[in-house]
């Protein structure tokens, strides 16, 4: 089986579990879980199976990719569809298919005896192949058909207690977020086509390395694409709905809003890497960066479990745009955003389904009513503490790398050019915040005397179904499969990924003067004309180098500060959370409210466009239509007149104006030669009023 | 298969089946009736797949054609499109001449398969069956006719044939407002059928001929733009009424609302897409200059209607109104794309014709479905009912996507085509420059995006007043689908998701003609108009 088939069948196994859970579920045992979990069971081990084809050949292109015609719009000219697979999809499909299949586990343990259980499942099927179809795209319809699919997913998921009026808002509010994305990403796409004349992201580089693409449309390109990145992938200011997504069940939170269909944005960017203009890589990291830190604030303050790791994620999504945003400038920056999609994935959906767990034994996703759960639970603790350590970035777990990677491309960016200081600022101040809330939701939940007893006593650990996900996930960011220079990712090697990058944006821009190609163990990198290139200058002064121990000096020093800083307050009590949110009132409010941004969205959007509603519907029904009345008015009363100067009698408005057709017709036969008009209408009008009277004789 | 006269068998067998219908007796036989009509159009939905299938089966440079536009291969006088032509007024050289090319052939199926469903919507109407179905016989032969036409005087015949049945199917099986509603159906569309008319009689003063396929071939007015300009007017304006355009729609939402749900469906279904066809099959091919004078206002037209429509959706509280507005903005999508005079817009227009007779076939169906239990349409007062009714709420949930165009169901793939068409198009000089206005048809692309956004929004805040949210106790006892109700929505689920997954199962059908059609414009001649 090559690769083309492989990557086919990833995608039709949940697709017919789709269609055959969703039809059949209820009559199957189980209502068919089982089914459903085998078939992404299956689809992940293809997706290894994959992985390891494609990735352990060391080289920037390898992989297949193959494409036919499907949107046949003239007899000679169609819009393709296509699969391919890649170093990047590899890795993708990796972490899709772990992910799912773990949820899929977790989830006949977390949804037993739902009544919505079959829909539940349905559903999931859906979004694990439409987030398969996305991977594997080979251009950007398909791509695009896959992420509204997945949105459609999000939707229903997210609505999944769509008795919950909370629940019902929450669905719509994601869709319509993500639609407002999806359309300037739209137009981006439509821009593409304009100028390529394909959506194929091979045409798409050829054309910009041919400079078929280039300037403003170019630009414009990349930026639109990155709003539909933003949408989906929770970028402020479209974040907003992330949040509130929560109120879907915690593992489709884990699956859907944490570790996959949230990174599409992050993969989108990736994967259009090449098209991308410096002007583009620029605000991707300044809105990465600013997402980073400003989700991150909020997360310090959030009472909710699920709202604290939302806004995480929130932030850590900004990291990678930033990773992304400035390895358009310094070497690493690709490799260390896409590094952390993938770390990030699986320890994010630890910490997701460990929070279910808990909120399983507990019953409530208030913190304030949590506390002394380490013995409890102890093998929820344990994963929970892994993957915590993980995000924080504690060596030698795999966040460490990953996230280090991407403030070392930072400061590297800066120290190459000074004005943009602020992007390696916000990376560190962000990690800082990471810290301190992430262990402040371990203290608040794990540590210290329960403060609901009720709650305490009958919190128990979790069944095997649901523990046994958390272990695995735990284990994937322990070294030495998730961390280290061991681990999956880079065994896997992510030079080809970068080293295709590279060579072809090099080649791609090289005219323009932005970047050029230099060699660095044989392998091609990327590096800004202005900078220094990275194989030239091994020298200790090496920017990289220099931002590489800063970043790790930093990361430690601010991690250290963040534990400290909870430690004394949620554990050693020295100052109690309460006194301090009331000394920074002011702030401690703006946080809590969320700066006060769906306030905002409300009254600056959603009510001037239900205000503009309201108002061209009453000006329909008065200006429009009105119109139309008072014609019907008017031609009644010259038909009243008329009918009662020619002693006839006109007694409706069909007939007035079947007199209007009668005079129109005769003027007109009058104007030619002869009658033939007035004939004509006479006799078809005629002829219909007959056969209408008849009809209404018939009907009555 | 081929069955000889089969386009006159379509469109006359449902007159057989009204005159079955006339000797069963009204009062006993409301059964039979039905039967009757059931069968009847089921026998039209088989013809309409032959056809169908025939045309699949037509050697290559058939299936290019478009009528008048014929292939130099084309053999004159053949019958390969289905052609019948007989004399019926000698003196004024008016043919009974029938013909479909692959925009009346899909035209022709959708007519066939809404009528066919429609009759399962129209199984509660107990009042007047017999006359129901008899004029709703007499309709279908209507439409049929209009799609197949190629003679004026006899498309202007089956475009007022159509007319009377509707009339009378608004205005006696209507909702409170039947009467006002149906006379203002009936005198806009006349209203626009005069102008039909006197722009038909014109021509037929200067080229004494009514055939569509003469006229292709030899433009009438061709010397004199100033003429042509006016007459193509008179055809737009009676086609816009239909369609309907902004600001001609406002009887739409009327006759919508009051009309029983199976010719709600009929009505957005079908009728809307009378006026698509007309503005293709004469405006465009008779008139190319006038076409392509006016054509920037037809894509800011339909811009306007996107808009337009989904604003005025948002603020209803009407479930029905609401639906019918969403059909003005959705036939915007029908006009943008027209107008943008490329393959990709052309196709995508005729494809978003089909697939809002499908999606709103649906929705007018998934309304009927609620009203007939809770007697109201009043968005506030609905909630919850997906959990009372689940199956309801699965069909009602493809329903809604297929409406919003969610990728997977076909009107995301026409809308694509429509928005890529036009965003390449270079449409907007002619009459918008001579009146001194200039736009680029890529800014009108992109606000007609907008229009995507909108209609997320107002389907998706229907769904959740109707369907999510807390159930009421009012609607606890409210059965789920019945299989009647089965049989209407299915189908249409069925096909929507079936041409989102493998298009070109529709798109092969027609994307030959309209290609043909788009001959008339060739680039370099846009390229040289474009630069005036």
């Amino acid at each position: 089986m090559g690769l083309i088939e492989q990557g086919l069948l990833i995608i039709l196994l949940p697709l017919a579990g789709f269609f055959l859970v969703g039809l059949f579920g209820r009559k199957l045992p189980r209502q068919g879980d089982w089914l459903a979990t085998g078939l992404v069971g299956a689809s992940l081990a293809l997706a290894v199976k994959t992985f390891v084809q494609v990735t352990l050949q060391h080289d920037p292109f390898a992989g297949a990719r193959t494409s036919g015609p499907w949107l046949r719009f003239a007899p000679a000219e169609a819009l393709s569809i296509g699969i391919m697979v890649d170093n990047l999809t590899a890795s993708m499909l990796v972490v899709v298919g772990v992910v799912s299949f773990l949820v899929h586990l977790y989830s006949m343990g977390y949804m037993h005896g739902d009544p919505k259980y079959v829909r539940f499942y349905t559903v999931l099927q859906l979004f694990t192949a439409s987030m398969f179809g996305l991977v594997l795209s080979d251009n950007l319809l398909t791509l695009y058909v896959s992420w509204e699919l997945m949105g459609l997913s999000s939707y229903l998921l997210i609505g999944h207690y769509f008795e919950k009026p909370s629940a019902a808002w929450a669905c719509l509010k994601a869709f319509m977020t993500t639609r407002v994305g999806d359309v300037l990403m739209f137009v981006g796409i439509l821009i593409l086509f304009l100028h390529v004349g394909s959506l194929r992201f091979a045409d798409i580089f050829a054309a910009v390395a041919d400079g078929r693409l280039a300037g403003s449309a170019q630009m414009w390109a990349g930026l639109l694409l990155f709003g539909g990145a933003m949408g989906k992938s929770a970028q402020f200011p479209l974040h907003i709905w992330l949040p509130d997504a929560m109120e879907g069940p915690t593992p489709v939170s884990a699956l859907i809003h944490a570790a996959t269909m949230v990174a599409a944005g992050v993969y989108l960017m990736a994967r259009t890497y090449l098209l991308l203009s410096a002007e583009t890589f620029l605000v991707v990291a300044y809105v990465g960066g600013f997402t980073a830190i400003f989700a991150a604030s909020i997360g310090l303050v959030m009472d909710d479990i699920k709202k604290v790791l939302a806004y995480s994620t929130v932030s850590q999504l900004g990291y990678m745009m930033l990773g992304l945003g400035v390895g358009g400038f310094v070497v690493t920056g690709y490799t260390a955003g896409v590094y952390h999609l993938t770390t990030h994935a699986f320890f994010k959906a630890g910490l997701f389904l460990g929070a279910g767990s808990i909120i399983h034994a507990v019953h409530t996703q208030s913190l304030a009513q949590m506390g002394g759960l380490r013995r409890k639970m102890p093998v929820t603790f344990i994963t929970f503490l892994i993957a915590t350590l993980a995000l924080t970035g504690l060596w030698p777990l795999s966040g460490f790398y990953s996230k280090d990677a991407i403030i070392a491309s930072a400061i590297e960016f800066a120290l190459r050019h000074p004005e943009h200081l602020a992007l390696p600022i916000f990376a560190v101040l962000a990690a800082a915040m990471t810290a301190f809330y992430m262990f402040r939701l371990v203290f608040l939940a794990f540590f210290g005397d329960p403060r609901d007893a009720h709650a305490h006593s009958h919190a128990h650990e979790s069944p095997l179904v649901m523990t046994f996900p958390l272990l695995v996930l735990a284990a994937l960011s322990l070294p030495p499969v998730g961390g280290g220079h061991g681990n999956w990712f880079w065994i896997g090697n992510p030079v080809p990924l970068r080293g295709e990058v590279a060579q072809r944006y090099g080649v791609a821009t090289a005219e323009q003067g932005q970047a050029k190609v230099s060699t660095e163990h044989g392998q091609p990198v990327l590096t800004t004309e202005g900078g220094v290139a990275h194989g030239e200058h091994p020298a200790a002064d090496d920017p990289a180098r220099r931002a590489h121990t800063m970043a790790i000096g930093a990361s430690v020093t601010v991690l250290l500060i963040g534990f400290v800083l909870a430690w004394l307050i949620y554990i050693r009590r020295v100052v109690d959370p309460r006194a301090l949110a009331c000394r920074f009132a002011p702030i401690h409010r703006l946080l809590v409210n969320k700066y006060y941004i769906d306030e905002i969205v409300q009254a600056g959007v959603i009510r001037p466009v239900m205000a503009l509603c309201r108002l061209v519907a009453r000006a329909d029904l008065w200006i429009v239509d009105g119109l139309v009345n008072l014609t019907a008015l008017v031609t009644r009363a010259i038909a009243w007149v008329t009918g009662r100067a020619d002693s006839h009698v006109v007694d409706g408005v069909v007939n007035g104006v079947a007199d209007s057709a009668m005079t129109a017709g005769k003027a007109l036969g009058r104007l030619q030669t002869g009658q033939v008009g007035t004939y004509l209408t006479g006799g078809v009008v005629g002829v219909v009023m007959l056969a209408g009277f008849v009809f209404w004789v018939l009907a009555r | 298969m081929v069955v000889p006269h089969i386009l006159s068998w379509i469109v006359f067998a449902p007159l057989i089946g009204l005159a079955v219908m006339s000797v069963i007796p009204g009062a006993a036989g409301a059964r039979a009736i039905k039967w009757v009509s059931l069968l009847t159009t089921l026998v039209v939905l088989a013809l309409s797949s032959v056809l169908v299938a025939e045309y699949y089966g037509l050697a290559p440079e058939f299936r290019r054609a478009f009528i008048g536009l014929k292939q130099s291969s084309f053999p004159e006088g053949s019958a390969s499109l289905f052609e019948e032509r007989i004399p019926w007024i000698r003196e004024y050289n008016i043919y009974y001449h029938v013909g479909a090319d692959g925009l009346s052939v899909i035209l022709v199926f959708l007519t066939a398969l809404l009528s066919f469903l429609a009759v399962f919507s129209a199984w509660n109407i107990e009042k007047g069956v017999k006359g129901f179905h008899m004029l709703y016989m007499l309709l279908i032969t209507g439409m049929m006719g209009v799609f197949v036409a190629l003679d004026l005087f006899l498309f202007y015949v089956f475009w007022e044939v159509m007319l009377l049945p509707m009339y009378f199917l608004i205005g006696i099986w209507g909702g409170p407002r039947r009467e006002y509603a149906a006379i203002k159906f009936f005198l806009y569309t006349l209203a626009g059928s005069v102008l039909m008319l006197i722009a038909i009689l014109v021509i037929y003063m200067e080229c004494r001929t009514f055939s569509i396929p003469e006229l292709v071939a030899n433009p009438p007015f061709a010397d004199r733009p100033s003429v042509a300009n006016w007459l193509w007017a008179g055809f737009f304006i009676a086609f816009a009424i239909k369609i309907p355009m902004f600001p001609f729609h406002t009887w739409l939402p009327d006759a919508h609302v009051e009309a029983p749900t199976a010719i709600s469906v009929i009505l957005a279904g079908v009728l809307l897409k009378m006026g698509g066809y007309g503005i293709l099959r004469v405006n465009f091919p008779v008139f190319p200059a006038a076409t392509h004078y006016f054509i920037g206002l037809v894509a800011l037209f339909g811009v306007i209607n996107i808009i337009y429509g989904a604003l005025c959706a948002m603020a209803q509280t009407d479930f029905k109104k609401l639906v019918a507005y969403s059909s003005v903005s959705h036939m915007g999508y029908v006009l943008l794309g027209m107008a943008s005079l490329t393959d990709a817009g052309m196709n995508g227009a005729v494809f978003q014709m089909f697939n809002h007779g499908t999606s709103s076939a649906m929705m007018f169906m998934i309304v009927g479905v609620i009203y007939d239990r809770a007697h109201h349409r009043d968005l506030s007062r609905f909630g919850g009912l997906g959990l009372q009714m689940p199956r309801y709420l699965t069909i009602a949930i493809i329903g809604f996507f297929a409406s919003l165009g969610l990728p997977g169901l076909s009107s995301f793939i026409s809308e694509v085509m429509v928005f890529l068409g036009a965003f390449k198009s270079q449409s907007t000089l002619g009459a918008p420059q001579a009146f001194g206005v200039v736009y680029s048809m890529q800014v009108l692309t992109i606000l007609g995006t907008l229009g995507v956004v909108l209609g997320a929004g107002y389907l998706l805040y229907t769904m959740q007043r109707v369907y999510l949210g807390k159930p009421r106790d009012e609607y606890a006892n409210f059965p789920d689908l019945r299989p009647v109700e089965y049989a209407a929505l299915v189908p249409l689920a069925v096909i929507s998701v079936v041409l989102g997954i493998l298009p070109n199962l529709a798109l092969n059908v027609f994307n030959g003609s309209m290609h043909s059609l788009l001959t008339l414009w060739p680039p370099a001649a846009a390229a040289g108009f474009a630069g005036l």
